[in-house]
């Protein structure tokens, strides 16, 4: 492991790791933000591993810091965060780069699609442009070379007529067709790996299907390894091979997507199931909402953060904090939680009585 | 779809809401027009929650603002209660206007950052001075508790102070304090996390018990209106497509676009692979120039001539089920040739 505060001018090549091998390695990753208020603890001990050609789902709800996540350990951060832990990439340590030395990782290594192709993109710029950038910055590529980049990216993200939308701007087109550029603009250098910030909520649902399937089948083709950011759980269900759910700055469960919706343990991802309204019931069905809020984070209660809206919390959930532990039957199945539930995610769906938790700790 | 005729409606004396050939359309420069809404008739009946479904650009926001004469349509007729609001002007549209109210999609921008709550909820009260100074008081604090709001603590807040959740549960208590008949909700769960929007359905569904309200509910996710809704209306591009009681609409769709809607909702359920499902390739049209016939052809698998030339008139599938389709899928039937655009570029790519 190279240390890249020591010398920025030497800046060490990540290793390229074989597909199914760990491309990149997060332990206890904390990051918080100074604000009038106080400390905003926005990711607290966050562990996660991520190998080559694999997909990690991160599920949340708003501020549950699953976007400040993937810009923590892309290193996109504003003046006022503070983050510790460790980011592994490559076998490099870039938590604490500076951010010369993360240039050559960002669109090189890592790139990102964003959540809003609205304002993601320059307004005043052509589309080749902004292709083209990250080209010349990172590929010693002639202007001709540049374009005919261009254009195959452009056609590899499913956007007709490439060589004429080239020259158009951002708002001369869809929503559906920014976002395949975006996409575009995040995979120009072949990047090992693509962050996804809720890539498709701004958009609608059959965009939505189109835009999935394009990253799905561009990061199998590429053998990227990919962070998939929603709030969807369905978004993540079929697409993704792990899945993290976070609440309120922590992992609260994370499993493989098969293990997690055959048994769903933690009563916040139970509580998220539930809430979503399903076309299999019939109209008028009461939804069974998670009542109040998510804690503020620059005042976090003691205890389990979800115990203030959790059905089955007890004494014991409000005075200690549970730990992020593997469950007894399925060692890769990891939850935090002290009365775990056990329940299919098919079950929580037609929102069945869930069975009684059991101790795990 | 895209179609037109008026099989769907109820006989006129039965409803609260009808909406008779609705059509608006924008200047858009150089003579060119923007066909926001074409010829849709719809009814909605008192005490019903219509859903109006559809992508963006179908033209369900513009029906509904046309229906609150914001701004007038281009032509046809918005009955109201037997009466034509197209037809009233200045003081008595503003008279008959406290019976409708609109909810909006984001909560925050929609309140007024510079007022307190209880301005914000009191203002339809103050205008038309109802009742007494601390009757009106009153009355708001009754409404800030209906919707989940403690009284004492929001009264002098302002907006920034909340969450989107809440800004939407005050946005309610405004719509309803002045006591509507009808409400027309645009999107308004659709800046909302999962958690949240359950909450606000339900709360809209206990606010339409308790004041016997009847609601247009426009949305674009199809499990939300079949929710809310006792009815549902599927547009597409400025035309009606489907129109039917949800449990049967959403159990055997008969127009393909509604089939490729519901076919791309993800489904919570990793052993449902989304590849092996159907997607709808290509995007909605341009407004300025929709296709001739059915507006829904150059991305239907089912396109034929006919589709091409005639407009497809609704008719009757089965009871309370209503289709605008020259080729409509039969019960038990799927859409076969649907473009899976990434599919085959997956193969292609392979």
């Amino acid at each position: 492991m190279t240390d890249l505060t020591a010398d920025p001018a030497e800046i060490v090549e990540p290793a390229d790791p074989a597909v199914g091998e760990v491309l990149l390695q997060v332990t206890d990753l904390s990051t918080s933000f100074t604000s009038d208020r106080g400390t905003v603890r926005a990711v607290r001990d966050v562990s996660i591993t991520l190998r080559r050609g694999r997909t990690l789902g991160v599920v949340g709800e708003s501020g549950s810091g699953k976007s400040v996540l993937a810009r923590s350990i892309m290193g996109l951060m504003p003046s006022n965060a503070t983050r510790t832990g460790s980011v592994e990439f490559g076998g490099v340590e870039i938590l604490n780069a500076p951010p010369k030395a993360m240039r050559k990782f960002w669109g090189e290594q890592m790139a990102m699609v964003f959540q809003d192709p609205m304002t993601a993109l320059n307004p005043v710029l052509r589309v080749e442009q902004q292709i083209t950038e990250s080209l010349h910055e990172h590929l010693d590529l002639t202007k001709d070379q540049a374009h005919d980049t261009a254009l195959a990216l452009l056609t590899s993200v499913g956007i007709p007529e490439p060589a004429r939308r080239l020259r158009m701007y951002p708002h001369e087109m869809s929503g559906g067709m920014r976002q395949r550029i975006m996409i575009a603009i995040a995979l120009a250098c072949g990047p090992k790996m693509l962050f996804a910030d809720e890539p498709t909520t701004a958009l609608d649902v059959t965009v939505q299907a189109q835009i999935l399937d394009l990253l799905q089948a561009l990061q199998r083709d590429r053998q990227m390894a990919m962070i998939l950011v929603t709030h969807d759980l369905g978004v993540v269900a079929g697409r993704a091979h792990d899945i993290a759910v976070m609440y309120a700055g922590q992992i609260v469960e994370q499993a493989s997507a098969e293990a997690l919706f055959a048994r769903v343990r933690h009563p916040y991802t139970e509580a998220l199931l539930k809430s979503i309204p399903k076309l299999e019931m019939a109209k008028h069905t009461r939804l069974e909402a998670i009542g109040g809020r998510p804690p503020d984070l620059v005042d976090l209660p003691v205890g389990c953060k979800f115990a203030a809206r959790c059905p089955y919390a007890q004494d014991r959930c409000r005075e200690e904090e549970p730990e992020l532990l593997p469950d007894p039957d399925d060692a890769s199945h990891l939850v935090r939680c002290f009365f775990p539930v056990s329940v299919a995610a098919s079950a929580a769906l037609q929102a069945t009585a869930p069975v009684a938790g059991e101790e795990l700790a | 779809m895209a179609g037109i005729g008026d099989a769907h409606l109820r006989a006129p004396g039965e409803s609260l809401l009808r909406v008779e050939n609705l059509v608006v359309e924008f200047p858009s420069g150089r003579g060119q027009k923007v066909h926001a809404v074409t010829d849709v008739n719809l009814d909605v009946l008192e005490g019903e929650t219509l859903g109006l479904v559809g992508e963006s650009g179908c033209g369900k926001s513009t029906t509904g603002k046309a229906i609150m004469q914001l701004p007038s349509p281009t032509s046809g007729r918005v009955l109201f209660g037997g009466q034509d609001l197209t037809d009233v002007k200045g003081e008595d549209l503003r008279t008959l206007r406290t019976q409708l109210q609109m909810i909006f999609q984001d909560p925050i921008s929609s309140l007024n950052p510079r007022r307190r709550i209880e301005d914000i909820v009191a203002e339809g009260l103050n205008i038309w001075k109802t009742g007494t100074k601390s009757e009106r008081a009153d009355k708001v604090d009754k409404m800030l508790l209906t919707v989940g709001l403690d009284p004492k603590v929001v009264r002098g807040r302002r907006p920034h102070q909340f969450s989107g959740g809440q800004c939407q549960r005050i946005s309610i208590a405004r719509a309803v304090v002045t006591e509507p008949r009808l409400i027309v909700c645009d999107e308004p769960v659709s800046a909302l996390d999962v958690s949240v929007q359950a909450q606000i359905l339900n709360l809209l569904e206990d606010m339409k018990a308790r004041y016997q309200l009847t609601m247009v509910f426009i949305a674009h996710d199809l499990a939300v209106v079949k929710n809310i809704s006792d009815r549902v209306a599927v547009m597409y591009l400025g035309r009606l497509c489907e129109v039917g009681d949800p449990d049967l609409l959403y159990a055997n769709p008969a127009h393909p676009y509604t089939a490729a809607l519901l076919s791309a909702i993800p489904v919570a359920d990793p052993t449902v692979k989304p590849d092996q499902r159907e997607t709808l390739g290509g995007e909605i049209p341009s407004p300025l120039s929709p296709p001739s016939g059915c507006r829904f052809r150059t991305r239907c698998p089912r396109a034929d001539d006919q589709c091409r030339n005639e407009v497809p008139v609704m008719a009757q599938v089965e009871g309370d089920h209503f289709v605008a389709c020259h080729h409509p899928i039969a019960p038990g039937e799927s859409i076969e040739g649907t473009v899976n655009l990434a599919g085959a570029l997956a193969k292609a790519l392979a």
